[in-house]
């Protein structure tokens, strides 16, 4: 797709332009009139809010005590403040530290293997001197065009593989996807010139040795992104959980968020709290609790993607899948 | 015989390469197109065999077309195709008109910093899985302490049971799906149109044109090209489902299969709850074959408008 390559090279330019506008006072042919940009600012600045509330509203709502919430509901404002629902979490910190574990694991361990796998691949179908690279690249384009389906899916990852109950069935279905191939390929193409790597070459420098130590490095950019999809891919991900795993141990977080619909016992049962929990369970805040656990998987994300908004934007931009 | 000495010569040269690409192969090999063989299963009658994977496959029994025949027999595979199709169709034009009028709103309010606020905030969504989602629309259609009932109790009206209505569900499919990506899709068209080059505006604005007709004579026929294309892709997809959008927001909820029921959650179900491997896999099979066929349709139109951007 070379119009969006010729749309985020223009875009550097012109958000640039964007930039100077403080200073000289250029002309911008962007720009409502007076009357209508204060319409517009509020209809975005409502929609803005819109996509944010429901996180506050959620925020609230774990924030309350659970008698107000009996009492009048989930109240934007409630009756009364309390921090019992993450109380109650900290009680059961066993079981959520270990679905936080596990998901910070597959994250890592994930994206890491994700990174290698897609980096290398793209990286040897991009060079002209590989004499498969067309077959290669088609290997993996086929895969956009035709699926295996979910259910011989389910039976190679269980049967053929044995992974069911295994903490690689959250790993290796999401370790190489072929988009991210196909960008990184046109990302390599342009962003590391032909003649740096035959100059190493000429010095005696292995192929492996130059992935690592010339290639790598121009590729910081277009890695980022990927490592970035992929992060996100992995932390968000409840879907491989579902289909594979059943032991409590090895629950991510997003799956235990999905387990806990609306009863609780799925963490106390794991707890082992014992004799006391007859009555431990009478004072549940269930409610406010479950929607504390959505508040502490969310919040990650929350305070983070603001920071690495720009790359991601820009990883879309770069997006080119032709020869 | 000098065919295979060459081959091995070859492989023996770009050793280097196939060694870069042997995780990728494997993995493509294991989780790709094993899987796609596995498709025969939707003419077998699938049985466990103990001896592993294969011998179950090999074991199996031959039914024929069977399987679809019990499939397009039951009134699900038309629920299913019909809602998988509909929402798409909405999705795909819904999500156009949208995400091209935020983007040209965006790219057109003269304060910068404030559009940047904006699209932060409106790509909040997109970072959230379905679960994390499905919580959120629950704080709203509880029926006892959900924000939608308190506001009819406030009006004196009777509350409703939100998930087990089929009749709203529609709305709230499409407005959630577009809640959540809105903010995402208008990024490409934003990026488009601060490429567009400024001297067509000032050509516009010396001929006397006003903002409106700039947008309706430069903005959207400078869009027109990624429009048709983004859409035509989306066309090519019009078979698959978000499996997260239409199996965590309505919680599983059995009154609402009707409206909620897609290809997807289908083959899921079939394969977790109801054991019919055979009749999940044909669906599986019929989604992946008309997918197929519709890319390559849409690809082939695309090239006929404008070869650099087909996808093959």
């Amino acid at each position: 797709m070379k119009s969006f390559e010729k749309i985020s090279q223009q875009t550097k330019a012109s958000s640039e332009e964007v930039v100077n506008l403080g200073k000289k006072k250029k002309y911008d042919p962007h720009s409502f009139s007076k009357k209508t940009n204060i319409v517009m600012n509020i209809l975005l600045a409502l929609f803005a809010f819109l996509c944010i509330f429901p996180f506050v509203y959620v925020i609230i709502i774990s924030l309350s005590s659970e008698q107000s919430l009996a009492m009048h509901g989930y109240r934007v404002i409630p009756q009364e403040w309390s921090l019992d629902a993450y109380r109650y979490l900290w009680m059961m910190r066993s079981q959520l530290l270990r679905a936080y574990g596990i998901t910070i694991f597959i994250t890592v361990v994930g994206t890491l293997l994700s990174v290698a796998m897609i980096s290398m691949y793209s990286y040897a179908i991009s060079r002209k001197q590989f004499i498969y690279r067309r077959q290669f690249t088609f290997l993996v384009f086929f895969t956009m065009l035709f699926s295996g389906g979910m259910v011989p899916f389910y039976i190679v990852m269980t049967q053929f593989l044995g992974l069911k109950n295994s903490i690689w069935a959250l790993i290796l279905p999401l370790a190489v996807n072929a988009f991210y191939i196909i960008i990184m390929r046109t990302f390599f193409q342009r962003s590391v010139p032909e003649a740096i790597i035959e100059s190493a070459r000429i010095d005696g420098a292995g192929e492996f040795r130059i992935f690592l130590t010339i290639v790598l490095p121009l590729a910081i950019p277009g890695i980022a992104t990927i490592a970035l999809f992929s992060t996100l891919a992995y932390w968000n991900d409840w879907f491989n959980a579902l289909l594979f795993i059943d032991d409590p141990n090895l629950i991510p977080l997003q799956s235990l968020l999905m387990r806990i619909e609306n009863n609780l016992d799925f963490i106390a049962q794991n707890a082992h709290i014992g004799a006391q929990s007859e009555s431990l369970m009478a004072s549940i805040p269930q409610d406010s609790a479950q929607m504390a656990i959505v508040v502490i998987a969310t919040l990650p994300i929350a305070l983070t993607y603001p920071f690495f908004q720009k790359y991601f934007v820009r990883g879309l931009t770069i997006g080119g899948v032709k020869e | 015989m000098w065919r295979l000495k060459r081959t091995a010569k070859n492989i023996k040269k770009n050793r280097v390469w196939l060694l870069m690409t042997l995780p990728g192969l494997i993995w493509l090999i294991v989780l790709k197109y094993i899987p796609m063989f596995g498709q025969i299963l939707a003419f077998k009658d699938f049985k466990f065999h103990p001896d592993g994977f294969l011998a179950s496959i090999y074991h199996s029994e031959w039914v024929g077309l069977d399987n679809f025949r019990f499939l397009f027999g039951s009134r699900d595979a038309w629920v299913i195709t019909r809602n998988t199709v509909l929402y798409n169709l909405v999705f795909i034009v819904l999500g156009l008109v949208l995400a091209v009028g935020f983007a040209i709103v965006l790219s057109e309010i003269a304060n910068k910093r404030l559009t940047k606020v904006y699209q932060t905030g409106m790509l909040f969504p997109h970072f959230l899985s379905w679960v994390v989602v499905s919580h959120f629309v629950f704080a709203f259609l509880s029926v006892e302490r959900g924000m939608f009932n308190r506001i009819l109790e406030a009006f004196g009206q009777d509350p409703v049971f939100w998930y087990n209505e089929p009749k709203f569900w529609p709305f709230f499919i499409v407005g959630i799906s577009q809640w959540k990506g809105v903010g995402f899709n208008s990024i490409i068209y934003l990026a488009a149109i601060v490429g567009i080059d400024k001297n067509y505006y000032e050509a516009a604005l010396i001929d006397g044109a006003s903002k409106w007709q700039q947008i309706k004579h430069v903005t959207i026929p400078m869009l027109k090209p990624l429009m048709i294309i983004l859409t035509l892709l989306s066309i090519g997809n019009i078979f698959s489902a978000d499996f997260g959008l239409f199996y965590q927001i309505p919680r599983d909820s059995g009154p609402l299969y009707p409206v909620t029921n897609v290809i997807d959650t289908y083959v899921y179900r079939g394969l977790m709850s109801m054991g019919d491997i055979g009749m999940s896999t044909a669906a599986g099979l019929y989604q992946a074959t008309v997918g197929f066929v519709l890319i390559m349709i849409t690809n082939y139109i695309v090239r006929k408008i404008d070869e650099e951007n087909a996808l093959f």
